[in-house]
C-alpha cells in the first residue's frame, strides 16, 4: 500500500514535470517566433534547450526508477545544460561582435 | 488505426517529389544538392515505413526484448544504414565539383555557367 | 498513440520541406536541412530503426551540414535567380508523384505483419541470427555477417568517394593563414587583449576562429574526449545496442571537426595529418578485405567467419568485431579528410 502511494505520488511529479516541460517548449517557440530581434529569440530558445529539456529529462528519469536507463538520462542532461547555454552564449557574443545591437537598449527605439 | 494506411507513403512521396521539383526547377547548384538530399532521406523514409510492423520493437534480442513476438523487419535498416553513410560521401563529391565549378566560372548558377560556356 | 506521434513529425517534415522549397537564402535552407533530418531521426524511433535514427542524427544533422556550410563559404551565399521553368519542372513533378501514389495503391498497409517483405527471408534472419552469428543486434548481425559483401561494397564506395575529394579539391596549404598560426600566442596578453568588448580590436584577431570564445573553449576542452569515447564506445557496443562501425566513425570525425571548428584547422592537422588519416582510410578497407582474405586462406568462403575460430560463433564474435573496426577506421578517416578538404580551400577563383 506504501508502495502504492508512492508511485502514485511519482506519477503526479512526473505529469507536472512534463506539463512544465510543454509549457515551457511551446513559450519558447513562440518566444522564437514573436520576439523582435537577436537576443531575445536567443533569451526563448535558451529557455527551450535548458529549462524545457531539464524538466522533461527529470520527468523520465522519475518514471525509469533504479535502472542503468536513469543513469544514462543524467548524464544527457549535464550534456544538454552544460552544452545548450555554451551554445546560447557563443551565438550571443559572435552576433555582439558582429555587429548586431540590441534592440531594446537602442537610443532611437523610443 | 485503418486509414493511416498508406499516409506514410504518400508523404515520403510528397517529400520525394519536392526534392525532385528542387533538383530540376532550380540553378544554384548547392540548392539543388540540398534538393537531392531531401529526395534521398525521403527514399529512407519510404524504405523504413515498409520494415515497421505495428506492435512490434527494435530488432535487438535481449532479456528486456523477451516479452515482445514481434520485431520490426531488420532488412531495410541495414539498406538504409549503410545508405545515409554513401548519401552523405556523395554530397561531399557533388559539394566539391561545386566549389570548383565556382573557382573556374566564378558563380554556381546554372545559366551563367551554360552563358560562359557558349560565349568560350 | 503510435500514429498520432508518426503524423504529427510526418507534418512537421512537410512543413520544412516546403519552407526549403521556398526560401532562397542558402544558409538557412541548410539549417533547415538539418532540421528535416533531425525530424526524420525521430521518425526512424518510432518506426522502431534505431540504428538507423542514430545514422541519420549524425550524419544528416552533424556531417553533412558542415560539408554543406564550408560549401557554401567558399562560393555564394544567396540564390541569384527565381527558379526557372516552374510549371513545367511542377507538370513533371505532379504526374510523376501522381504515378507514384497510384502505385502505392497496391502496396501492403503501413505496420501490417503480414506483408511480403515480412514473410521473407527476414524470417530466418530473425529466428537464426542468435544461434548462427551471435550478436543480439540482428541489424548488426545481418549488415555485418549475412549481408557482409554488402558493407564491403558500400566501405569501398565511400573510400572512393574520399579519394575524389581529395583529387579535386587537395590539401593546398593557405601560405599567409598558416604563417601566422604559427606564431606562439602569449595567452596572457592575449586573452586579456580579446576579451576587451572593442569593435577594432575585434577586427585584429577575428582571423584566430574561436580566440574570442573562452567558454567555448573551455567547454570544447572539456567534451571532446566524451564525445571520442562515447564514439568508442558505440563501436564496441554496437553488437548488443544500436552502434557500429558507421555510427561510431562519423562520432569520432564530429568530435575532431568540433576541435578543428573551436580551436584551428591548421592545429587539428597537426594533431590529425592528412597523412596519417590517409593511411587510416586504406587501413579500413585493408582490415576489412583482410579478414575476408584470411577466411579463405582458413578454408572457408570469402568473409564466412567461421573459420576464424574453433568455434564458429567465436569466429563469427571476432569477424564481426574486426570489420566494423575497419569500416570504423574508414568511415572516420574519410569524414575528416572530407572536412579538411572543404576547410582547407582558399575562398575565389583560382
Amino acid at each position: 500500500m506504501d508502495l502504492n502511494i508512492f508511485g502514485n505520488i511519482l506519477d503526479i511529479l512526473t505529469a507536472l514535470f512534463l506539463t512544465a516541460g510543454c509549457f515551457l517548449g511551446i513559450s519558447g517557440g513562440i518566444g522564437l517566433y514573436r520576439l523582435p530581434d537577436f537576443f531575445t529569440r536567443q533569451h526563448a530558445s535558451g529557455i527551450t534547450d535548458s529549462a524545457c529539456s531539464f524538466a522533461i529529462l527529470f520527468a523520465l528519469m522519475l518514471q525509469s526508477g533504479f535502472t542503468m536507463v536513469t543513469i544514462k538520462l543524467f548524464f544527457i542532461l549535464i550534456f544538454l545544460i552544460i552544452t545548450s547555454t555554451t551554445a546560447t552564449h557563443a551565438l550571443a557574443k559572435t552576433a555582439l561582435f558582429k555587429g548586431q545591437k540590441p534592440l531594446l537598449g537602442r537610443e532611437d527605439n523610443h | 488505426m485503418s486509414w493511416v494506411g498508406h499516409y506514410n507513403y504518400w508523404v515520403a512521396i510528397f517529400l520525394m517529389m519536392s526534392g525532385f521539383y528542387v533538383v530540376i526547377s532550380r540553378g544554384n547548384l548547392i540548392k539543388k544538392l540540398i534538393g537531392l538530399n531531401v529526395f534521398s532521406t525521403s527514399v529512407f523514409l519510404l524504405y523504413i515505413s515498409m520494415g515497421k510492423i505495428f506492435g512490434g520493437t527494435a530488432p535487438i534480442i535481449n532479456e528486456h526484448s523477451q516479452k515482445f513476438q514481434l520485431f520490426s523487419n531488420p532488412i531495410p535498416h541495414v539498406l538504409i544504414l549503410t545508405a545515409i553513410v554513401v548519401g552523405v560521401a556523395t554530397t561531399a563529391v557533388g559539394l566539391a565539383l561545386t566549389v570548383r565549378i565556382n573557382e573556374r566560372y566564378g558563380t554556381i548558377e546554372e545559366d551563367e555557367i551554360r552563358a560562359k560556356d557558349d560565349s568560350l | 498513440m503510435e500514429s498520432v506521434v508518426d503524423i504529427v513529425l510526418l507534418s512537421f517534415l512537410c512543413i520544412t520541406v516546403v519552407a526549403i522549397v521556398y526560401i532562397r537564402k542558402l544558409f538557412c535552407a541548410i539549417m533547415l536541412l538539418g532540421i528535416f533530418s533531425l525530424l526524420s531521426a525521430s521518425l526512424f524511433v518510432t518506426m522502431d530503426a534505431v540504428d538507423v535514427a542514430f545514422t541519420e542524427a549524425a550524419v544528416g544533422t552533424g556531417i553533412s551540414s558542415i560539408l554543406l556550410l564550408s560549401a557554401l563559404a567558399l562560393t555564394h551565399t544567396r540564390e541569384q535567380r527565381p527558379p526557372h521553368q516552374p510549371y513545367i519542372a511542377l507538370l513533371v513533378v505532379v504526374v510523376t508523384g501522381a504515378v507514384l501514389i497510384y502505385g502505392t495503391m497496391d502496396l501492403p498497409r503501413f505496420g501490417d505483419p503480414n506483408s511480403p517483405i515480412h514473410r521473407h527471408v527476414a524470417v530466418r534472419y530473425i529466428a537464426d541470427s542468435p544461434h548462427e552469428v551471435g550478436p543480439p543486434n540482428i541489424v548488426t548481425s545481418v549488415l555485418a555477417s549475412y549481408r557482409g559483401y554488402d558493407t564491403l561494397g558500400e566501405t569501398v564506395v565511400i573510400f572512393t568517394a574520399g579519394i575524389a575529394l581529395v583529387g579535386l579539391l587537395g590539401f593546398r596549404r593557405r601560405q599567409e593563414f598558416k604563417v601566422r598560426l604559427y606564431q606562439p600566442m602569449d595567452k596572457k596578453t592575449s586573452y586579456a587583449e580579446n576579451s576587451t568588448e572593442d569593435g577594432d580590436e575585434f577586427e585584429d584577431n577575428i582571423k584566430l576562429p574561436g580566440a574570442n570564445h573562452m567558454v567555448l573553449r573551455i567547454v570544447g576542452k572539456m567534451f571532446i574526449p566524451l564525445i571520442l569515447l562515447f564514439a568508442l564506445y558505440v563501436q564496441f557496443h554496437g553488437d548488443y545496442g544500436p552502434g557500429g562501425g558507421f555510427q561510431a566513425g562519423v562520432i569520432f570525425a564530429s568530435g575532431i571537426i568540433l576541435y578543428a571548428l573551436i580551436f584551428d584547422v591548421e592545429t587539428a592537422m597537426r594533431v590529425i595529418t592528412p597523412k596519417g588519416l590517409r593511411l587510416l582510410a586504406v587501413a579500413g578497407v585493408f582490415i576489412y578485405g583482410g579478414v575476408g582474405l584470411v577466411c579463405m586462406f582458413l578454408g572457408g568462403n570469402f568473409l564466412d567467419y567461421n573459420v576464424l575460430s574453433a568455434h564458429p560463433l567465436h569466429g563469427q564474435h571476432l569477424g564481426i568485431f574486426l570489420i566494423e573496426l575497419g569500416v570504423g577506421i574508414n568511415v572516420f578517416a574519410i569524414m575528416v579528410i572530407m572536412f579538411y578538404t572543404f576547410a582547407n580551400r582558399k575562398r575565389g577563383s583560382v
